[in-house]
């Protein structure tokens, strides 16, 4: 169990909550048990979402399952949509897409990045980055960017309304549309979406270069804080091409280990269930994944912009590579571990997805008109997996001969990064706040960490029946009459 | 000598009618649009849903069972009867589980169109949230019984047009519900057949196709640029076919 994760004598300890955690997408909580000299014994991110998906879609027809798990988030559904699709094309039989489809599969996920990534970097994280961690509550968002800095909160919206154009074209709606059918894709990109999305783009690709260069900045400026601040050394996980090249729809599994040596490499993620286990903790509805060959206590693992960078032998887009090697450099033969990094890692990643959007409209066979495959040999069992803006996406579903779900598991980015943003903070929590009387400012640390992950919890906690469960009777004078407990097996005991 | 035309008024529009035809009869045929779900020109009126209640000479009568008589005054689209519309429209989406954002229904949903029509906001009553089974079991078509809305259009349409009486209405009441007339109460077990009117008839998403939904995009869907007032019954949608996609 990690230091920090459980207080020995909590009963004797203070309580400190930050509930809720602002700026992140969906609903948590960190609560800090302190002692009388505020040395801090326990650190923990709860989320207090429920959801439940995995378990109300079972009885479902599959063919459905693309757009009900797309409601899981509000942010990025589009990567639910297409993980599913993924993993639907395999129970139709249809996993060969046309080329036309799979381009516009992809340049709907890299709207969907483009987005994402727009939305965390300027409005959620870019207050802390430019005023300061401590900078005044009434400041620190996004109306103070755009008093402070209008060009660049405007660049920000402008960003993100692009990306959520490009999926509006897609899919129909700029949330929750519907675009993927088993084996490809329900309407070709017209010539005049096409001339649509082209007329932007290089303005874009030039907002996102723009959005690269401050973070750098910001980064360098200070950057022993930048690299102190969370500091965790972890493995890393995320999809790559045979060649190695960094690939956000499609690949094989890689993990790197903290010192960047390879723990395994191009793996079919159809069998990802041999090599990531999901530990079940009785304190949080969010599950914790690690590799099972590095067992459960160090085989955690990050995911998401600052795994992606650090994986990958190269980008196949040219400005983003640049950035890439650049930020490679301060890894000093390693991985770069800095959680504030994630920030850095991301805005590489908006700028290859403006890169490859431009890529992708200009092959012409993007708007062709063959869309859909035909199904050959079914499958009882789907599996899709996609690098989501958070981070590796897993969707895996098993169905019955008539075609209805039997049992639906889903490993959602933010989820695999559950025990590093605990470490994170916890690491935060004995850097700056131990013995320290409690500010806000201070507390916001806390919230800066999590926020590096750019967490959405709300996707993250879909499992049911699978917790741990304790429930105490207590009467009117405090005492414990009764206790009822389940455990992660379901087996009941008193 | 040449006949006088008969003629009701409808909401102060005089038109015609022949002798036989409903007060909904002679509304389609003039274009005007009176809310329905139950009615369907190819089958006897059925009279159940009650959404097509008119004030027929200052009485409430459904149009699709009231005959047209010469010289009827009737009111059809007045903000009372659009309320009372609503009204029915949200208790028939409590009643079952109408998810439209995951239905395959969603665009070409003659319910959904319906609550469009009438304003309909909110569910406004509280949801039953039914526990209703699904039956995947036919190979080409699923019945989901959440999305059910009692019209007996499916029910008509197999024992009056297939003649093979595959579906009826189960209980009485708050309790009545769709069964399949089969010794296990399954589809796969009757000769339910893709080319079977029954169906194409659902208003709603009961009777689904199978495998082949969501196939028309977003912008192109049936009431998607125009309501239900002028498009009309979804009926005329053909179950998979699209204009890119698979049929």
């Amino acid at each position: 169990m990690s230091q920090l994760e459980t207080a020995t004598h909590s009963e004797t300890l203070k309580r400190v909550v930050i509930e809720p955690l602002t700026r992140v997408e969906g609903h948590g909580k960190v609560t800090l048990l302190l002692d009388e000299d505020n040395h801090v014994h326990q650190a923990r991110l709860h989320i207090v979402e429920f959801r439940g998906f995995e378990k109300f879609i079972q009885g479902r027809p599959y063919w459905e399952i693309p757009v009900l798990v797309q409601r899981l988030c509000g942010i990025c559904p589009v990567s639910h949509h297409l993980a599913a699709a993924k993993a639907v094309d395999m129970l139709a039989g249809a996993r060969q897409l046309t080329p036309t489809a799979d381009n516009l599969r992809r340049l709907l996920h890299l709207g969907q990045i483009l987005q994402s990534h727009a939305l965390h970097f300027f409005h959620l994280s870019s207050p802390d980055l430019l005023f300061g961690i401590n900078d005044a509550v009434a400041h620190r968002n996004i109306i103070g960017v755009i008093a402070d800095h209008p060009d660049l909160g405007l660049q920000g919206i402008r960003l993100r309304k692009y990306g959520q154009e490009v999926i509006r074209i897609i899919s129909g709606k700029r949330v929750h549309g519907t675009a993927s059918l088993p084996g490809g894709m329900n309407k070709p990109l017209s010539l005049q979406h096409r001339a649509l999305l082209l007329a932007d783009i290089d303005q874009i690709i030039t907002w996102s270069k723009g959005a690269v260069d401050l973070i750098k900045k910001v980064y360098l400026t200070n950057t022993d804080f930048h690299q102190r601040f969370g500091l965790i050394q972890s493995n890393m996980l995320s999809l790559v091409t045979t060649d190695g090249a960094m690939d956000l729809y499609h690949g094989g599994l890689r993990a790197k280990s903290a010192n960047g040596k390879t723990i395994f490499d191009h793996i079919d993620y159809c069998h990802y269930h041999q090599y990531i286990h999901e530990e079940v903790k009785p304190w949080s509805y969010m599950k914790f994944p690690f590799i099972v060959s590095q067992g459960n206590e160090v085989g955690w693992y990050r995911v998401g912009p600052l795994a992606r960078i650090n994986n990958c032998d190269y980008i196949t887009t040219p400005l983003a590579e640049i950035e890439r090697q650049e930020f490679r450099a301060h890894a000093n033969g390693g991985l770069v571990q800095a959680s504030l990094a994630y920030h850095w890692a991301r805005m590489i990643e908006m700028l290859y997805a403006a890169e490859r959007i431009r890529e992708i409209l200009l092959d012409p066979v993007s708007t062709g008109t063959d869309i859909v495959a035909q199904g050959e040999e079914k499958s009882l069992e789907g599996i899709g997996v996609i690098e989501a803006p958070r981070g590796t996406l897993i969707h895996h579903y098993l169905v019955n001969d008539s075609g209805t779900i039997e049992k639906a598991n889903l490993i959602v980015s933010t989820t695999n990064n559950n025990q590093a943003m605990n470490e994170s903070i916890r690491q935060v929590a004995v850097e700056y706040l131990d013995g320290q009387t409690l500010t806000e400012g201070l507390l916001n640390h806390i919230e800066v960490a999590v926020r590096a992950y750019d967490p959405c919890l709300s996707c993250a906690t879909h499992a049911l029946g699978k917790m741990p469960l304790s429930v105490e009777l207590v009467n009117h004078k405090g005492k414990l009459v009764d206790c009822l407990i389940k455990s992660s097996t379901g087996e009941i005991t008193k | 000598m040449q006949l006088e035309e008969q003629t009701i008024t409808i909401d102060g529009q005089k038109i015609p009618f022949q002798s036989g035809q409903t007060i909904m009869d002679a509304a389609l045929a003039a274009k005007i649009y009176i809310p329905h779900l139950c009615y369907h020109p190819e089958f006897k009126p059925h009279g159940s849903c009650r959404l097509c209640t008119v004030m027929v000479n200052g009485r409430y009568e459904s149009a699709c069972t009231m005959p047209s008589v010469a010289g009827q005054e009737i009111l059809n689209n007045t903000k009372e009867l659009n309320e009372n519309r609503r009204a029915l429209t949200q208790m028939l989406f409590v009643e079952g589980n109408h998810i439209c954002p995951g239905c395959p229904k969603t665009g070409n949903c003659q319910l959904q169109a319906v609550a469009y029509y009438v304003g309909m906001l909110s569910s406004h009553y509280q949801h039953f949230y039914p526990y209703r089974d699904l039956d995947p079991s036919h190979p080409d078509y699923v019945v989901d019984f959440n999305r059910c809305i009692l019209c007996e259009l499916c029910v008509r349409a197999s024992r009056d047009v297939d003649k093979k009486n595959i579906f009826a209405i189960s209980g009485r009441g708050i309790k009545a519900h769709l069964i399949i007339n089969s010794p296990s109460g399954k589809l796969e077990d009757t000769d339910f057949a893709v080319g079977d009117k029954a169906a194409f008839v659902c208003p709603v998403g009961a009777i689904l196709r199978k495998r082949t939904r969501y196939t028309t995009p977003i912008g192109e869907r049936l009431y998607d640029k125009q309501s239900i007032r002028i498009v009309g019954d979804s009926q005329q949608l053909h179950a998979g076919a699209t204009k890119y996609g698979r049929k």
